[in-house]
């Protein structure tokens, strides 16, 4: 870790006037994937903003219906919020899968969006990592690369955006709110987190200074027939093989409105509009949703085989889509395979 | 032909050091002043300028727990926080919960249900199970897992880790499925005789 | 002079402590975060903190340092590294430990060649442990890289016959009979390659030494996490020429081993080092990625044959394995023999063979050799039971062997039937479908049984431990032992309670520092009976000499009652034909005037029973799985690990073992594997975050099942010891549960959701 200043911002103004004045600078939220980043050495900013004093951490309900949640509001407190856990039963649930208690209860909303990817070589400054230092190279092509993504990916990069409440975020089609140099403006979720391509040290379309103030929610919620479906490699506190966020509309047995996300497979929340049209006006099916699940691996790349390789997600994932998909429709519920939360076995 | 490896600087500054600065920290309860950069973890802060070593280094990286402390009652890394924003905040470690002589309800069930080994992770335990009991969620055995498992215990405590805290959390009236302890006495051994 | 009275027999006396469930005395400090581990303790003056640099690379040589810009930074006291680190010891026997295998121990930052990735190469040395953090960040190393190879399976050519030359190491037993003919002939046979990479240690404590320079001379008091203070003492003396008096090591609580402390780390040379050369006091910390970069369980490829006849007896069996090893020394477990030790067959063969590759020298690790071999071989069993038309269990049963077939000898004791039988009793086994694929739950998930046993050593070896028993009463042991998290510290205090018959609360057992009487390092399930019986001894020996005072005292009820012939308890020495023929101890203490009453003890492995007996431990382990087949999710929902492992001296802390053994277990079966690139000849996971180990939400029911044995020739405290019997069985029988519900054999560790796809 490098040595730094810090000054502690008390209003959104004065935090991007603060950074913006300082070369080097970087926002601290509540610093559980910075301050990771600064003691290996990945990121080296020699003046952070402290957010912690700001009054962002208001959830709070929109005159459209929707809601409101405050960058600088806790994960802990964004799941376990009254108003989330009964409209967004699928992000307070999604959020839960992710991290830690301990985790949840420091990380930020706006934190969450911009946590940095787990892949191996960009963690290891021993190794050639384009996202890291451009132009280096991309060492997880070839090497261990169970970390990594099959959709989206470019031959510079094939690491994954690792966050679990994004993926909830991108299927609830919410609307990330910054604040820059230039003013306010809205980012739709699709449009925050890029593809790699050539400059895969980008993970986002934030420009220079801006910071997040807020998410906002459609009124939307699918609190009736959602899933959030979390495959890892133990039962808690791992990032995500592959997840599948659904948020579905039924009539009777019929998808009036269907979104989903995938997470753990690209550079970015995985969503798959075409995919969505398909399962919209039809009848519940498995059969119904081999084909959507193969739609949204049509253009999957694999890289090697074995267990260290990912070419498994693929299929992993199509079996990801179908389970997630029937459970939303049968259940309105999270069931999570790698976690007996309401069962005893 | 040989490769070179040849380390590129890190920083396009020269190396620069920000001097330290008086930082009061609220820690079990009483103000404790020290100097330090805003550099210092809060982990740091606690085990090598206030010398509270009962939280517990295990990786300094968020991926083990062992560090866990309670941030106005809320369980947080401590490794990953920098001490400097914390103060003014209300800081309780392990030390803060009970001591040697006089252990919480949740210390002793640590010790009479022998949920560690090593013990390196157990203040980490302790302090998350905690915030469990503070944050009023978690009432099932399978809740309690899922929320004690930001904490590893690599010598493998964790069956006796739920007794622990299942029984504080219901006030001792908890019934555990957790696994039995069967002893089948000694039957007359002798050395057996080659075939 | 007070009358003495005679205690009257009770049921349960508060000196009958051994094989009770008595809460470990360490405890409370443990809870409370009093306990001060290696990084903890503070020293006399300031203290100065060491940052270690690895190599980026895995093969070459430095070429430069530009040390001089970190040394420009206000606060750095020094860059150490082979440019100026005075040559110590010349001769590789003074850099080997009790434990080092045959070859050349690695010597930190002694010459510019890199040999493995992330070998430390220098050291920053600052006023404060963000600074010296700071400063190693911005230290520039330049190197020469050469062609590096990390593949195992690229030098299984290059194979060669493993050599002895580490303590414990059993070569592989001698072929019997015509295994190819025998295997060719049999009507049922199977034959496999089993796989597992490399792992990792990993205990919850970074290694980490804090070095209290003394400033008398070379004095220091050496706070080093290790499973063995005097095995850290040993290597330094020889290494900086220090006497005992110089390099005190103390260790007084240490935050898990698995086997990675069972050799001085590099922490402890480099902390050492620098204090030597600042004269001053110097803490050294590993980070978790420096934990990945030394020893590990070794990446093993191996291949079993076996075949039976028509009636499921063995035939012939096969054991073969290949482990890697570094280039500078020959690390070797026993693998293969366990093997012969659980089932005899008429026809054998089994081989151990290394190749060398460019990593550290792989590392003892929970089970070590025997969690390899196990793994490999009731996973084989289980195949070969099925194709025999057996019932698994039955199979076992069908192949139980009374005698060790690989030395021809006796077990002193084995009571391995018994674990069959209790724990299939506990599992419910009867209820098992033996068709796989056939049993489900409510929720339509597959589920599996399997079964599978392990062996263990039931060892010794030399301990010493010194009793005092003090005129107020209390009585303090001390030994150099170590307390990973066994129960050493509880065990003990039972042990010498026991023996001169005091309460519990009057008794302190200290450990971990090379002031006190030496013990081996703590591994190989030995401590126990070990360092129990020197206990045990020297509380004996203070209880000759107290014996003797008692009957110097005026008109003793003992007169004429031989040692032999006395019992203590209750805090008297009672004559054993009449019980009211008795002293108190506080008594004969007030009487004698003595301010102590101290005595030595030792024990060690009696060498005729060696030759004449095999000694081991056993257990059977029953596992219920449940799969998600779609998705290849894996759960362990129920264990039964049954073990006969002599006496049990605490059924609270030895379940604790067998516990966290079954969960060592679960984790080598489902989660663990260091990834290695071998393009960069580097571990990739090397932190907490990708290097999986289970938590809390993992584990499920498991009961502990212990079938005691009563053996006074393995043990003269009847005791084998649990620290590694625990994890035996646990992955095979999780493999052969997981075969039992889905009908695929998996032969690769571990046991991802992708390889059930």
């Amino acid at each position: 870790m490098n040595s730094f200043t810090l000054t502690q911002a008390t209003a959104a103004d004065e935090a991007v006037r603060d950074l913006t004045s300082h070369d080097g600078a970087a926002y601290l939220g509540g610093g559980t994937n910075l301050v990771d980043l600064m003691k290996y050495n990945l990121e080296r900013p020699t003046h952070l903003t402290s957010l912690g004093l700001l009054p962002l951490t208001d959830i709070t309900s929109l005159p459209d219906g929707g809601l409101r949640l405050g960058a600088l509001a806790t994960n802990a407190d964004t799941a376990w919020h009254p108003e989330v856990e009964k409209r967004y039963p699928l992000l307070s649930q999604t959020i839960l899968a992710g991290a830690t208690p301990q985790l949840r209860n420091a990380a930020t909303n706006g934190g969450n969006l911009n946590q940095r990817t787990r892949c191996y070589y960009f963690y290891d400054l021993a190794t050639p990592c384009n996202k890291r230092e451009p132009g280096t190279g991309c060492s997880a092509l070839t090497g261990p690369n169970r970390v990594c993504g099959v959709l989206g990916t470019s031959e510079s990069c094939i690491a994954t955006q690792p966050s679990d409440m994004c993926v909830a975020l991108a299927a609830l089609e919410a609307v990330v709110r910054v604040q820059g140099p230039d003013g306010e403006r809205t980012i739709k979720f699709d449009d925050y987190h890029r593809l790699p391509g050539d400059h895969p040290e980008k993970d986002n379309t934030l420009k220079p200074g801006e910071l997040v103030t807020a998410i906002d929610l459609p009124e939307e919620g699918y609190a009736d027939h959602f899933t959030y479906l979390k495959l890892r490699d133990r039962s808690s506190y791992a990032f995500a093989l592959v997840s599948v966020a659904v948020g579905l509309k039924m009539n009777g047995n019929t998808i009036e409105k269907a979104r989903f996300a995938l997470g753990g497979v690209a550079h970015k929340p995985w969503r798959d509009q075409e995919a969505e049209k398909m399962l919209e006006g039809q009848t519940a099916s498995p059969d119904l949703f081999r084909q959507v699940a193969a739609k949204v691996f049509a253009e999957a790349k694999g890289y090697g085989e074995g267990s260290l390789h990912n070419s498994f997600k693929i299929e992993l994932g199509k079996r990801a889509i179908v389970r997630a998909l029937k459970q939303s429709t049968e259940m309105s519920q999270v069931v999570n395979p790698n976690v007996f939360l309401n069962s005893n076995p | 032909m040989s490769l070179q490896f040849i380390q590129e600087p890190l920083d396009k500054t020269a190396p620069r050091v920000v001097p330290a600065q008086s930082v009061t920290l609220n820690v079990n309860g009483q103000d404790r002043t020290i100097q330090i950069a805003p550099w210092t973890s809060l982990l740091d802060a606690l085990r090598e300028y206030l010398d509270l070593t009962g939280t517990k280094k295990g990786c300094d990286h968020g991926q083990c727990g062992a560090c866990t402390v309670l941030v106005d009652g809320k369980r947080i890394n401590s490794c990953l926080a920098l001490a400097t924003v914390y103060q003014g905040k209300k800081i309780q470690t392990i030390e803060g919960l009970g001591t040697e002589d006089n252990l919480s309800p949740l210390q002793q069930a640590f010790v009479d249900h022998d949920a560690f080994q090593c013990g390196y992770c157990t203040p980490g335990q302790i302090c998350s199970a905690q915030g469990l009991i503070n944050e009023g969620r978690c009432k099932t055995e399978d809740e309690v897992r899922e929320h004690m498992s930001g904490n590893l215990c690599r010598c493998g405590a964790y069956t006796n880790i739920l007794s622990a805290v299942m029984e504080v959390l219901h006030d001792g009236e908890a019934v555990v499925d957790n696994g039995v302890l069967i002893t089948v006495p000694v039957a007359s051994t002798k050395a057996s005789s080659v075939e | 002079m007070s009358q003495t009275i005679a205690t009257p027999p009770t049921v349960r006396l508060d000196s009958d402590v051994i094989g009770k469930p008595i809460n470990r005395t360490d405890g409370p400090a443990k809870v409370s975060g009093a306990a001060k581990y290696a990084a903890e303790f503070g020293v006399t003056g300031p203290l100065w903190y060491g940052y270690i640099v690895n190599s980026p690379v895995a093969k070459g040589k430095i070429t430069k340092i530009h040390a001089d810009e970190v040394l420009a930074i206000p606060g750095v006291q020094q860059v150490f590294s082979h440019e100026n680190v005075p040559s110590f010891a010349w001769f590789d026997r003074s850099y080997k430990d009790d434990v080092a295998p045959g070859g050349s121990p690695f010597r930190p930052l002694h010459e510019p060649e890199i040999m493995f990735s992330l070998q430390p190469v220098a050291l920053v040395v600052a006023d404060t442990f963000e600074l010296a953090r700071y400063a190693a960040s911005v230290l520039r190393i330049e190197y020469e890289v050469e062609k590096h190879n990390t593949d195992l399976e690229s030098v299984i050519d290059e194979a060669y016959d493993a050599p002895k030359g580490k303590t414990g190491f059993m070569p592989p037993p001698k072929p019997k009979g015509d295994m190819d003919k025998a295997y060719q002939e049999a009507p049922h046979k199977i034959a496999g390659e089993y796989i597992h990479h490399a792992q990792h240690q990993n205990p919850m404590e970074m290694f980490a030494t804090t070095v209290d320079w003394l400033g008398d001379g070379k004095k220091m008091k050496i706070y080093d996490k290790t499973q063995g203070a005097p095995n850290v003492q040993q290597y330094l003396m020889k290494i900086f020429s220090l006497s005992s008096d110089e390099a005190r090591v103390i260790s007084k609580f240490t935050g898990g081993g698995f086997g990675s402390g069972l050799r001085p780390q590099y922490q402890v040379f480099l902390a050492v080092m620098a204090a030597l050369e600042l004269e001053h006091s110097v803490r050294v910390v590993m980070t978790r990625t420096q934990m990945f970069s030394f020893g590990h369980r070794p990446h093993t490829l191996q291949k079993l044959r076996i075949a039976s006849d028509d009636l499921g007896h063995i035939q012939a069996l096969e054991h073969k394995a290949l482990a890697e090893t570094s280039q500078f020394e020959n690390a070797t477990e026993t693998v293969v023999n366990w093997t012969g030790i659980l089932y005899n067959s008429p026809n054998t063969n089994f081989d151990y063979q290394l190749s060398k590759i460019d990593v550290f020298t792989p590392l003892d690790m929970r089970a070590p050799g025997a969690a390899t071999g196990n793994f490999a071989s009731e996973s084989a069993i289980d195949e070969l039971s099925y194709k025999a038309g057996k019932d698994p269990l039955d199979f076992r049963l069908l192949n139980y062997t009374y005698s060790d077939p690989t030395e021809n000898k006796p077990f002193t004791s084995k009571r391995l039937d018994d674990c069959y039988h209790e724990g299939a009793a506990r599992f419910g086994w009867d209820q098992r479908n033996p068709e796989p694929r056939s049993m489900r739950d409510e929720k339509g998930m597959l589920v599996g049984w399997g079964v599978a046993a392990g062996c263990w050593d039931a060892s010794m070896q030399k301990a010493a431990a010194k009793a005092v028993l003090s005129a107020d009463g209390h009585l303090t042991v001390s030994s150099a032992t170590n307390d990973q998290g066994a129960g050493t510290y509880v065990i003990m205090t039972q042990m010498a309670a026991q023996t001169l018959g005091l309460p519990m609360q009057q008794v302190t057992f200290s450990l971990g520092d090379t002031n006190m009487p030496a013990a081996p390092v703590q591994g190989g399930s030995w401590t126990a009976n070990s360092v129990g019986a020197a206990v045990k001894d020297a509380c004996q020996e203070v209880g000759k000499k107290l014996l003797k005072l008692a009957q110097k005292m005026d008109d003793s009820p003992l007169a004429g009652v031989d040692f032999e012939d006395a019992q203590f308890v209750d805090g008297h020495i009672r004559a054993n034909e009449d019980i009211t023929r008795s002293v108190a101890i506080a008594d004969i203490l007030a009487a004698s005037g003595e301010d102590k009453i101290e005595a030595d003890g030792k024990a060690g492995p009696n060498p005729i029973n060696q030759l004449k007996y095999s000694m081991h431990s056993h257990n059977a382990v029953f596992v219920e799985v449940k799969v998600d087949e779609d998705l290849g999710t894996i759960h362990v929902t129920r264990v039964v690990n049954a073990v006969a492992a002599g006496r049990i001296m605490n059924p609270k802390t030895a379940r604790s073992q067998v516990l966290g053994g079954t969960v060592w277990g679960l984790s080598m079966a489902m989660m663990e594997e260091t990834y290695l690139n071998n393009e960069l000849g580097r571990y990739m996971n090397h932190n907490y975050a990708e290097y999986h180990i289970p938590v809390n939400a993992d584990i499920h029911k498991i009961d502990v099942i212990f079938v005691e044995e009563e053996d006074d020739i393995a043990s003269p405290i009847g005791v084998k010891g649990v620290g590694e019997i625990g994890m035996l069985g646990v992955t095979a029988a999780i493999a052969n549960a997981v075969y039992h519900a889905t009908g695929k054999r998996v032969r690769e560790l571990p046991l991802t959701s992708d390889k059930l796809l």
